[in-house]
């Protein structure tokens, strides 16, 4: 069976001479189709970058890296993998339908399938009834779920995620994590989840990867093994807590 | 019903623009014959003598717009407005060749630093050279070249209009966040889409800014470049005659004068309602 990500010893350096510094090291990670994987630790441990070198937006500098079985620059040309991040990026300038439209443009979707797949991925993120606001008419939340919408209007097989919740306030963010882990469920795609939340790890997660810093690395991984179906019952429940508490002890241990 | 909303608050705006440009007007006019009455009265001079020989009456100013210029000829001000359309043609041609050419170098340099490295200094250069010493070259090059002479006006007035958009173009193709450049990236687009799909659209509110200062240099550079080259018709021509009579009829400059900043103004607001047509208001920088 092909891995969506496939890491084998993945180093990165940035900058050369007296003045390197390590950014990662040593990653060895194996993400199957359908997994939902959150890199969760605390600034500078490397997750965003670890991220960005899955992206074919960094190289890595050592190791052997290979998305679908191709390297990652293979996978970025063939649109494997759509992106989200912090702050929403969308296009000010364009409506929430012609920002979901976007990459199907650069793709050259014909114009007809293009305003359908729009329509479809606003309806999946129920913001049909916004298709013709401009992106400062809506909320933070709201902008948010158009840039998931974006990312996924080309079907990619794989969804990177840099702290896409980690600027809205704690009630949106718990309906975000909700909504994508409907989207997940309905569509079936891999995740990537960098996060610096340890409930929003455990609560969406199939695998949380603890990492630590200087230099960058995967300490620990923490199969979260609660029901596939998860609600607010989930966040209620005595297993949860467990893994939030295993999480945490896994971060302080690194810290250490 | 927002729509009629919206009608009545722009028709207001435009009422209340209309009576603030009055009160300008009247302001101004005040100033200025308040500074000729005290000044007269206590037989001051400096820094402007009051007399009517330096400092005509508005009145005077506003009357000779309406006086034959020459005599049995038609009135000045349909003079100088014939003559400010001449000048407003080419100030346009001028401020469409040296926009493409500024915005060209724009993209040129932001995305080869080497050439930014390059050219960068001489593009400054040019700009501290005073048009006045360029003008007379363009001129004779032009008439050798066969090139007519209200384009070799227009080659002056790009010169003096190209400089604002290159700054202005490469602040607004380098103002998408890093985030948007690296989405584009992630959708494998090419340069071209990055440019016009990204780059683009966000520098429209910078270019825009740029473009409204260039209207109203290519006006001073298609008046400027009139004079070497003698050439009548424009407006160049009228303000040099006319400042040569100035201690006979010292009226007639301040008159032409007011038209040369009305042609400037007309070019500027031009500019604005493209800018409103193309710009959405949260985008606008404010000028």
């Amino acid at each position: 069976m092909t891995m969506v990500v496939d890491a084998r010893g993945v180093g990165k350096v940035f900058g050369g001479g007296a003045e390197a510094v390590q950014a990662l090291t040593g990653i060895d990670l194996e993400m199957e189709t359908g997994d939902f994987i959150s890199l969760i630790g605390p600034s500078g441990c490397g997750k965003s970058t670890l991220l960005r070198l899955v992206a074919d937006l960094l190289e890595p500098t050592s190791g052997e890296l290979l998305i679908n079985a191709k390297s990652p620059s293979r996978a970025r040309l063939d649109r494997d993998y759509g992106m989200v991040f912090q702050s929403a990026t969308l296009l000010d300038w364009r409506t929430v339908r012609k920002n979901v439209e976007l990459p199907l443009e650069i793709m050259d979707v014909p114009t007809e399938e293009r305003s359908k797949r729009a329509t479809e991925m606003l309806d999946l993120v129920q913001l049909d009834q916004f298709a013709d606001h401009y992106p400062w008419q809506l909320s933070g939340g709201m902008q948010q779920r158009v840039a998931i919408a974006r990312a996924l209007a080309f079907q990619p097989s794989l969804l990177l995620m840099d702290e896409p919740f980690g600027a809205l306030d704690e009630m949106t963010r718990e309906l975000m994590q909700q909504e994508v882990l409907r989207l997940w469920g309905e569509t079936g795609i891999s995740v990537v989840f960098v996060t610096h939340s340890i409930p929003e790890a455990v609560f969406l997660s199939t695998r949380v990867l603890v990492m630590t810093p200087r230099p960058g690395t995967i300490n620990t991984e923490i199969v979260i093994d609660l029901p596939a179906e998860r609600d607010l019952s989930t966040r209620e429940s005595p297993r949860y807590f467990e893994l939030i508490t295993e999480v945490r002890e896994a971060l302080r241990r690194g810290e250490s | 019903m927002s729509e009629s909303a919206g009608k009545t608050s722009s028709s207001s705006k435009v009422v209340r623009g209309g009576f603030s440009i009055l009160a300008v007007i009247v302001a101004f006019v005040i100033l200025w014959e308040g500074y000729k009455f005290i000044w007269t009265a206590l037989e001051w001079t400096e820094p402007v003598n009051p007399s009517n020989r330096t400092l005509p009456h508005t009145w005077t100013i506003v009357g000779a717009l309406f006086q034959p210029a020459q005599r049995n000829g038609p009135i000045l001000l349909f003079v100088e407005l014939k003559a400010a359309i001449f000048t407003l043609r080419e100030a346009l041609v001028g401020f469409l060749i040296g926009g493409s050419i500024g915005f060209w170098l724009g993209v040129l340099f932001v995305r080869s630093q080497t050439a930014e490295r390059a050219f960068m200094p001489y593009v400054v250069a040019s700009q501290t050279v005073p048009i006045l010493a360029i003008a007379p070259m363009v001129v004779v090059w032009g008439g050798k070249l066969d090139i007519p002479q209200w384009l070799t006006v227009s080659v002056i007035a790009a010169y003096l209009t190209f400089f604002p958009v290159v700054i202005n173009t490469m602040r607004g193709l380098r103002s998408p966040q890093p985030t948007a450049v690296e989405l584009m990236r992630s959708y494998a687009s090419a340069p071209r889409e990055v440019l016009w799909k990204l780059q683009v659209p966000a520098a429209m509110p910078y270019i825009f800014t740029a473009l409204k200062v260039s209207a109203a240099a290519s006006v001073i550079g298609a008046i400027v470049g009139e004079l070497p080259a003698g050439f009548r018709g424009g407006l160049g021509r009228d303000l040099l005659q006319f400042s040569q009579q100035f201690t006979a009829a010292p009226q007639k400059l301040f008159a032409s004068v007011i038209v040369a900043g009305l042609a400037g103004m007309v070019f500027v607001g031009a500019i604005t309602l493209a800018e409103h047509r193309f710009v959405a208001a949260t985008r606008r920088q404010s000028t």
